[in-house]
């Protein structure tokens, strides 16, 4: 578990505690007297949401991972330091500071667990899926992350060593997963198609090559 | 029933962001708030051209408060303008929403980080 976060940061946040933006806290208290007084049903919410999770912030993760793949320079900036390096993609939205890209390789393969809290990055990889947000899925990965990886369909190798990502409201994780054999000389807009939101989470890998 | 209010809101109200599918969001509360307003209309709130004047009078509002109006804001005034339209029609007045505001703060605060954030009673009484 990692959990060296940069506690320099200007943030009036104390790190064990939850944390929501002013605009969230609005969006929330809406939602909570509107429930309230039954104007919205947050199932109903939820539906219209979810209607629109691929219409959701720029989803530029298969890019970056894209890129990673196909250049070198880049793929050593993004693991120095990926906030830095996405900004440099000037046609890729910003991101949050603090988002850290963790490289599978034959000997590690990473997984991301999250919380109910800001701390998914959504500007790479949209809307949150939602056994991701489910306390089952967090509760789990961290004590049998090989059974929940089954769960997925994903078989690695015993020797291969699973590392598991706290996120925390600050510190993000996005999962670069291993290029798959048989893409040599594909261009990077073909290499995104193949790379999927729960690659970059780390419970799948990208789709099979044809 | 979502999908076509959605498309009555996205062209009955000027300057949604959208692409060639529909409206697109830059953060997912955008799309909360943009939910909430498709469910208060279709309980018949408001009708979307009273929705596009509010919009519109919090729009200006914030333009002469300096406003740079880049578009990257243009959800925020949706928020702005639901508010005072849920207070307007007597749902919630302000400051039951800046009671409740508070308290989901306060729930935040209490809340270790990674456990789901829920609101209790106890949240209002500070």
């Amino acid at each position: 578990m990692a959990h060296d976060h940069d506690h320099s940061h200007d943030h009036h946040h104390d790190h064990e505690h939850s944390e929501l933006s002013e605009t969230q806290l609005r969006v929330r208290a809406l939602e909570t007297v509107l429930t309230e007084k039954g104007y919205v049903d947050p199932a109903a919410l939820d539906a219209i949401v979810e209607a629109y999770e691929t219409k959701i912030g720029p989803r530029n993760g298969a890019r970056v991972v894209a890129k990673a793949w196909t250049d070198p320079a880049f793929k050593q900036a993004l693991l120095d330091d990926a906030s830095a390096a996405i900004g440099t993609l000037g046609h890729v939205a910003r991101v949050g500071d603090h988002l850290i890209a963790v490289e599978n390789t034959p000997q590690r393969h990473n997984m991301v667990v999250c919380t109910l809290c800001s701390c998914y990055p959504w500007e790479m990889l949209g809307l949150p899926p939602v056994w991701y947000k489910a306390s089952p899925y967090r509760s789990r990965a961290v004590k049998d992350p090989r059974g929940v990886l089954n769960d997925f369909g994903v078989t690695l190798p015993k020797d291969t060593e699973i590392r598991v990502w706290d996120s925390t409201a600050e510190t993000r994780f996005l999962v670069l997963p291993m290029r798959p054999a048989g893409t040599e000389g594909w261009s990077e807009e073909r290499l995104a198609e193949i790379v999927t939101r729960d690659s970059m989470i780390g419970t799948g890998l990208p789709k099979a090559v044809p | 029933m979502t999908n076509a209010t959605a498309m009555q809101a996205a062209s009955a109200v000027p300057g949604i962001p959208q692409d060639d599918d529909g409206p697109v969001f830059r953060e997912p509360w955008e799309a909360q708030a943009f939910a909430m307003t498709l469910a208060l209309y279709d309980r018949g709130l408001f009708t979307w051209s009273e929705w596009a004047a509010a919009l519109a009078d919090e729009i200006k509002r914030a333009q002469a408060a300096g406003d740079p109006d880049t578009g990257e804001t243009y959800y925020s005034h949706w928020l702005a303008a639901l508010e005072r339209m849920v207070a307007e029609k007597g749902v919630a007045t302000a400051q039951t929403l800046h009671r409740t505001r508070d308290a989901w703060d306060h729930a935040c605060d209490r809340t270790p980080h990674g456990q789901p954030i829920e609101l209790r009673a106890s949240d209002f009484h500070d």
